[in-house]
């Protein structure tokens, strides 16, 4: 595995003898020793994951908050200091180039939470958007590791190393504080439709902070989950994935996203969605099941009679539910509910219908 | 005796009757079996040709058949269990049996320390 990058946790799950993947040009932990254990584990007890690949961007700045309404479809001017937003941010074409987290330390100073694979790219669109605003843009991302903690006894247990009352941290808000003695930024977020925390801290403190969560987690049932695991919990909630389910050229719209648009602002893309909510959209990314056996995987096409209709964009076994969940790009007018499909697998087409989504509802907090 | 292939199958031949299964190695890399695609019993296969697929969790692999010949059996026990695949791979997670059509086939396959010593 050439020129992967390494976060600072790199030796502890080589030590826990996770098999290392490829992803989005890390070499990540898939899983420690049984992806579907992982995921039970967190839907019922707890999981650590080592997401330190994630991006940080730093906005700070007298029109940081302008700035940064402009870059993203979502409006972090109607939220308060400590509260985030989810938003995609869209190219001129109103295809999603990312989509982020945007966390509110003032008026004049925003931090963006990125995808690992799209850090670069990220870093230099928002650079070049920033020229005409009084903010200054700095990738923080090397210095910064993040481990999620999730599941629903995360908050009874990150409570006994929590110098900060984590009740008090209501869904999508975070706070300073210290845990574990350690310097941190704990926000209750996360990617698997469970109650959970990410806490971001200082790269030099991600060893110890991540031994004494071992630790931990061992008196929960608890488990280190892998990033396969995040992937099969994410999908059951119906989270999307950067580069599956979005793309640059998906518009929030068609992706299911409208509620993370605020259309009485401005931002870079807003003209093409105007335009696509006058017309209507032209596909829709839906939920389906299987009303045949096969499993129906990323990149799969989609048909019903001779036409193909759409494709697969993520597609697994769920662990929670035991049969295979996926997401489809569908063609209008196909993305009806129940409408019967066919997913081609192998070259055989096996019978599925569009189905209501989330296909699993955890403990995770509902939004205000 | 198990002969092997480059691609992560075994076979185990008696007399005209070739088991196939994939490796102890190929189970570990897929992670949790969860779906084995059995072929239809009377199939004809060739060497080197996908005979089925075994999906785990995270993805999808076709399993080559290192002979070639037809299906006479099928590990149905793997419909409900296929999670067998990756507790015994190389023993009860056998997943067809083949009526060789050419036995001189398995001389080209690997031994098992060759196999292993090419991982």
């Amino acid at each position: 595995m050439e020129n992967l990058k390494r976060t600072p946790l790199f030796d502890e799950h080589v030590r826990l003898g996770a098999k290392m993947v490829p992803f989005g040009g890390w070499e990540m932990p898939v899983w420690y020793s049984s992806l579907k254990e992982e995921h039970h584990a967190v839907r019922n007890n707890v999981g650590i994951f080592d997401v330190s690949h994630m991006g940080e961007i730093d906005i700070k700045g007298k029109e940081a908050v302008k700035f940064v309404n402009y870059l993203i479809t979502n409006n972090v001017e109607k939220i308060k200091t400590e509260e985030i937003v989810y938003s995609p941010m869209l190219n001129e074409n109103g295809g999603i180039i990312d989509d982020l987290l945007a966390y509110k330390y003032s008026d004049e100073h925003i931090l963006l939470v990125v995808n690992a694979s799209n850090i670069d790219k990220d870093y230099n669109w928002i650079k070049k958007q920033a020229e005409n605003f009084d903010v200054k843009v700095k990738n923080i991302s090397d210095e910064i590791a993040q481990i999620a903690v999730q599941g629903p006894k995360s908050e009874e247990m990150l409570q006994e190393i929590s110098g900060v009352d984590l009740k008090k941290i209501s869904y999508y808000n975070f706070t300073e504080g210290r845990i574990n003695g350690i310097q941190c930024l704990i926000s209750r977020t996360g990617y698997t439709g469970e109650d959970g925390f990410e806490i971001y801290l200082d790269k030099e403190a991600a060893v110890p902070m991540w031994r004494k969560l071992m630790e931990l987690i061992s008196h929960y049932d608890g488990r280190p989950a892998g990033l396969g695991a995040r992937d099969t919990l994410r999908l059951e909630a119906t989270y999307l994935l950067y580069g599956n389910d979005m793309t640059d050229d998906i518009t929030p719209f068609e992706a299911g996203l409208k509620w993370a648009v605020d259309m009485e602002k401005d931002f870079i893309g807003k003209d093409v969605l105007l335009k696509e909510k006058e017309t209507g959209i032209r596909r829709r990314l839906k939920g389906i099941e299987m009303l045949e056996r096969g499993i129906p995987r990323h990149g799969y096409k989609v048909f019903v009679g001779d036409e193909e209709v759409g494709f697969i964009t993520s597609g697994t076994v769920s662990p929670t539910l035991d049969k295979p969940i996926a997401l489809a790009m569908l063609n209008k007018p196909y993305y009806k509910k129940d409408t019967e499909i066919e997913v081609e697998i192998r070259g055989k087409r096996v019978k599925a219908k569009v189905i209501k989504t989330p296909f699993y509802r955890g403990s995770v907090k509902t939004r205000k | 005796m198990k002969k092997f292939t480059k691609t992560h199958e075994w076979v185990e031949v008696e007399g005209k009757i070739a088991t196939i299964g994939i490796t102890e190695h190929a189970a570990e890399e897929l992670g949790d079996v969860t779906f084995v695609e059995l072929p239809e019993e009377g199939k004809e296969v060739k060497k080197g040709e996908a005979l089925c697929a075994v999906e785990s969790v995270k993805s999808a692999s076709d399993v080559y058949s290192p002979v070639s010949g037809k299906v006479i059996e099928v590990n149905t026990e793997l419909d409900a269990s296929p999670e067998i695949i990756n507790e015994d791979a190389e023993g009860k997670g056998w997943i067809v049996k083949l009526e060789l059509s050419d036995e001189s086939e398995l001389d080209g396959l690997l031994t098992e320390e060759e196999y292993k010593n090419s991982l």
